[in-house]
């Protein structure tokens, strides 16, 4: 267990410049689509590896493809989604910036299993530094012949273009982003119609993930059927989880799906244990957006089975007891952390980033915020958290993208199993005040 | 002909028509209401989620429900479906919560609202919203703002449906405003002040379904119920001519288009005859336009629903007696 797959040659000096990655193996996964498979053998090898989308949401990435409408006569476009803004997670950041040969072969062998002639890369406005790293490795691959006119003396062509946002999260949403990517205002489209028929300039288009391209890579290097035997039954192959929080080793770790919470939490090959000896409090395994889960229900289920990290595992007992692994933003809480404050802040977060398209989630997150912002400057009134859970509860399912949702869930899990830290500052307002980190007059209305 | 049932109510459509389309051919009260659909306009709808109906049946090929709710405005009927919106609990609780989130932002100031009377959103909370506001928080306030000599903007009361953005794209040749920032803080904005020189221009106040764009040669000037609709039409180059007048005695007070009973004009007019032509002599008045007797315009003649009329919602309640 714990064979890194992704990660592999990431230690080898200078792997992020094309000589030295070629030298170590790298392209031959291009080499081995475009010379000795079709299109449509990419696509059945991705769907028999059970690669599921690491954006978030966890959708079966070769069930994705063959929705791709193949009979229409317009173009194809692939879209890799660098639009990496969730709090606490920062993988593809990691990835791009150290492997960025890696995402741009797994976009070619992808961009031929969807036989897209043109692809981009909508990266993130903030991570201007990854733009020349990745323009860098693109020219590379360009002067040898990986991309361009007839890669490989074959017959397929392949542009990319690297396109960055302008530093909107909801840019993320696929939709959003394709509407971006147009030169629109970053709103997501109403589904359906889904992108595979309907998407970037109303062509078939596919989204997917920096982590979903790179696995590409190692599926078809593997095999299909030997990536499927990694992991943890539908959870298949390995998660890039980006740790941080109160641990002692913070960082963007690959693991093997399969492995239990607590040992990722506490041994030294991947954390290392809480920082200062303290104990765990709680644990947002997928990024800012999936619920908060306490340390009892982190580490074992509700059933008692120890929770491993996959998606299914994490998931199990829905939201009263569970979460969801998304995009592998482990945040790690000690006992010294207000999960008040904690949830404030998310909630700023999405009240800052929504989109104000649709009403719940426009007038809702502003709502979540400004009561989350007097609990926790003592001034909360002992209504207020019924108030709160009924906002989040109307919230949810009702939006057009997930970003109510996203917005939604750390609130309403957090009043779930942290009820008694809401009462208590509603309680003892002349504490919270005390201990309060910021000025209520400086707040911004 | 695809064959869906609303509320236990069956009827026969076109395919590719919407729910809430079907519904609007049923008629009646179990038409979901709808902020931010206008059928005249390609694309709008699905972002206000007032129309949220619960799917119980997707199709005959498909016999489940959808766990989540769905706009009404923006799905396509399939054969078999079944649709629950005023019978479903889950819908009703959640298009109040949807009133409430609309209405926190919204500075409630119907007293001297121009629109007070021929709100969608009054009509809205009217019968869905809360008895009182459970929002204690600051408001947005946004200082109103003159978008040409003729209208007026008060982003304070916007509950951002963007159809004013779609008339702008679909209608006006050059779109020159549409909306600023995310969020809370979205505004609509002219980027640059000239949009108002466009012709058909004053048909984003007939679009607005609040009193977020009002018209300044109106302003304050009387109540809408006050004032008579009359139907009238006039021979005009740009347009159809055809409007309706808000008459105070024998003056012309207000021209607009001619509203259907779900508030979408029949036909967009050019701002010629909205802002222009105020005086009697300048129409062809063809008769009193057709009130909803439950409406407030109707002279201050408030009559309740009869009981019979609630029973049976698809007859239409207008021509009930008591």
């Amino acid at each position: 267990m714990g064979g890194k797959i992704l990660l592999e040659k990431i230690n080898i000096p200078g792997i992020e410049t094309f000589d030295i990655y070629r030298k170590s193996g790298g392209y031959s996964a291009v080499e081995k689509a475009l010379k000795t498979m079709t299109p449509a053998e990419v696509v059945e090898e991705v769907r028999k590896s059970g690669l599921r989308g690491r954006g978030g949401a966890g959708f079966p990435t070769g069930m994705k493809w063959g929705f791709i409408d193949r009979k229409s006569e317009k173009p194809h476009y692939l879209i890799c989604n660098a639009d990496e803004s969730e709090p606490g997670t920062f993988k593809d950041r990691y990835l791009m910036e150290h492997l960025p040969h890696l995402l741009i072969e797994g976009m070619i062998c992808s961009a031929f299993a969807l036989e897209a002639k043109t692809a981009y890369i909508y990266i993130r406005g903030e991570f201007k530094y990854l733009i020349g790293i990745l323009n860098k490795a693109l020219s590379e691959a360009y002067a040898n012949g990986f991309l361009g006119k007839n890669i490989l003396g074959t017959s397929y062509c392949l542009d990319i273009y690297v396109h960055p946002g302008a530093g909107a999260y909801i840019c993320g949403e696929e939709t959003a982003l394709i509407e971006s990517l147009e030169g629109k205002r970053g709103n997501p489209r109403l589904k359906p119609p889904f992108p595979a028929f309907f998407g970037l300039y109303s062509c078939p288009t596919v989204v997917n993930n920096v982590e979903t391209l790179a696995a590409v890579t190692s599926i078809l290097n593997m095999g299909g059927d030997f990536y499927s035997k990694l992991g943890n039954g539908k959870s298949t192959g390995t998660k890039l989880i980006s740790a941080c929080g109160n641990i002692n080793k913070p960082g963007v770790y690959e693991i093997e799906m399969g492995i239990t919470v607590e040992d990722f939490i506490y041994s030294e090959k991947y954390c290392g244990g809480i920082k200062g000896g303290k104990n765990l409090k709680a644990v947002v395994p997928g990024g800012s957006s999936v619920p908060v889960l306490p340390a009892q229900l982190i580490l074992k289920t509700a059933s008692g089975q120890p929770r491993l990290m996959t998606y299914e595992s994490l998931a199990e007992g829905g939201f009263e007891t569970g979460t969801m692994l998304g995009s592998g933003g482990f945040i790690v809480y000690d006992e010294d952390q207000c999960m008040v404050r904690n949830t404030m802040s998310f909630a700023r977060f999405y009240h800052h980033e929504s989109c104000g398209q649709c009403s719940p989630c426009r007038e809702g997150t502003g709502w979540q915020e400004r009561l989350l912002y007097r609990i926790e400057h003592g001034l909360g009134r002992a209504k207020d958290i019924d108030l709160l859970a009924d906002i989040s509860k109307h919230i949810e399912g009702n939006t057009i993208c997930p970003l109510g949702d996203a917005a939604a869930w750390p609130v309403s899990s957090a009043i779930r199993h942290f009820r008694n830290e809401f009462e208590f500052h509603i309680e003892h307002p002349e504490i919270v005040k005390n201990i309060s980190h910021g000025n209520i007059d400086k707040y911004r209305k | 002909m695809l064959r869906l049932t609303i509320d236990n109510i069956t009827v026969e459509v076109e395919e590719g028509t919407t729910i809430l389309n079907a519904a609007r051919k049923i008629g009646g009260k179990i038409v979901p209401p709808a902020m931010c659909y206008y059928s005249k306009l390609k694309g709008s709808g699905g972002k206000c989620r007032t129309c949220l109906v619960k799917i119980a049946n997707t199709s005959e090929m498909d016999p489940r429900p959808i766990p989540k709710l769905v706009p009404s405005c923006s799905t396509l009927v399939q054969n078999g479906m079944v649709v629950e919106n005023t019978i479903s609990e889950q819908v009703l609780k959640e298009r109040k919560a949807i009133t409430e989130f609309l209405l926190i932002n919204h500075p409630l100031d119907c007293p001297v609202c121009d629109q007070a009377g021929e709100c969608d959103l009054q009509n809205l909370s009217y019968e869905h919203g809360l008895e009182e506001t459970r929002y204690e928080e600051e408001r947005r306030e946004f200082a109103p703002i003159d978008i040409g000599e003729k209208i007026k903007l008060h982003m304070n009361r916007c509950i951002l449906c963007y159809r004013c953005v779609y008339t702008a794209e679909q209608i006006i040749n050059e779109r020159v405003h549409g909306v600023l920032y995310r969020g809370d803080k979205a505004e609509i904005s002219t980027f640059v002040e000239n949009f108002v020189e466009n012709d058909f221009s004053g048909n984003i106040i007939d679009v607005c379904p609040v009193g977020a764009l009002t018209d300044r040669t109106f302003r304050f000037k009387s109540r809408v119920w006050f004032t008579n609709p009359m139907d009238a039409h006039r021979n005009c180059e740009k347009c159809s001519g055809k409007v309706a007048l808000w008459m105070f005695g024998d003056d012309v007070y207000r021209v607009t288009g001619r509203k259907d009973k779900y508030n979408e004009v029949e036909e967009f007019i050019c701002n010629e005859c909205r802002f222009e032509k105020k005086k009697t002599s300048d129409w062809i008045i063809e008769g009193p336009r057709k009130i909803n007797r439950t409406s407030v315009i109707s002279q201050n003649h408030y009559e309740k629903l009869t009981k019979q009329s609630i029973i049976n919602p698809t007859e239409g309640k207008t021509e009930q007696q008591e």
